[in-house]
């Protein structure tokens, strides 16, 4: 098994993870954290394909998916913040209301 | 050989702490597991030739972003999830996610394992310094950079008026 045969793999059961996480967690920051793991995960396939291949454009697009990463996470926490403030709570079975 | 040792060692922690994450009972646990999960990606990018994303990996993901998710979890003191952690009547769900998962990750293994590769890489190992990715960035990317320029000012626009006090 050579080098990007590995990380591929690696890739793939990280992202199984993250979707596991989301699938079987409660807890909002929790599914959160989990779709970061599963971003990494495809992060990660990228650079090793990139490596492999000899390119520099998979590395380019690993750049911009961070950057949505951290928009994403700018604006999903604020909405968890917010619905922390009127339901008490980041369980998402409790969140079954499209009201505040 | 040598990289693939480290490979198989970094990658063992890289999922044991990802299964940390997900088994974790603690949400201040769960993250600090992830911070450890994203510092081994950046060795990871390091042995793959990437160094610029090894560095951003650190600030941006490790940094930046956990940090928020930590700051967010201890304002709101939620660090503890057992007690609404496990509903009744939802006994169902556990096994079928991990069926799934389990399919997930035989088809993730199947397409990139059995599926040959069509042609062989060029042999001369490119450039990857951050000077290269640089060059690339405001070459060939230069419009999609401008994108997320706009993005991230949107995204901060955004959180403000969420979480601001009415």
């Amino acid at each position: 098994m050579d080098t990007t045969a590995f990380v591929a793999l690696l890739s793939s059961v990280l992202f199984t993870i993250g979707v596991l996480g989301v699938l079987l967690r409660r807890s909002a920051l929790l599914i959160f954290m989990s779709v970061e793991l599963m971003l990494n995960a495809a992060n990660l396939a990228f650079v090793s394909f990139a490596h492999r291949w000899n390119q520099l454009d998979g590395q380019v697009i690993v750049f911009f998916v961070m950057a949505v990463a951290a928009a994403e996470v700018a604006v999903g926490l604020a909405l968890i913040v917010t619905i922390f403030r009127t339901k008490r709570s980041t369980n998402v079975d409790e969140l079954s209301a499209l009201r505040g | 050989m040598a990289d693939l040792i480290v490979l198989v060692l970094l990658g063992a922690v890289s999922v044991a702490s990802a299964l940390g994450l997900l088994l974790s009972r603690n949400a201040i646990y769960a993250a600090l597991f992830l911070v450890l999960n994203f510092g081994v990606g950046a060795v990871i990018y390091l042995l793959l030739n990437a160094p610029f994303l090894a560095v951003v990996q650190v600030s941006v993901y490790a940094g930046a972003i956990m940090v928020l998710f930590l700051f967010v979890i201890m304002l709101l003191g939620a660090e503890r999830l057992s007690p609404a952690e496990d509903p009744p009547g939802a006994s169902f769900q556990r096994p079928l996610a991990i069926g799934l998962g389990a399919a997930l990750l035989g088809l993730a293994a199947y397409v990139l394992f059995i599926r040959q590769p069509a042609a062989i890489a060029p042999a001369t190992p490119i450039d990857s310094s951050p000077t290269a990715v640089g060059l690339a960035l405001f070459g060939d990317y230069l419009f999609p950079f401008e994108v997320i320029s706009v993005l991230l000012l949107v995204a901060m626009i955004g959180a403000v008026i969420l979480t601001r006090d009415r």
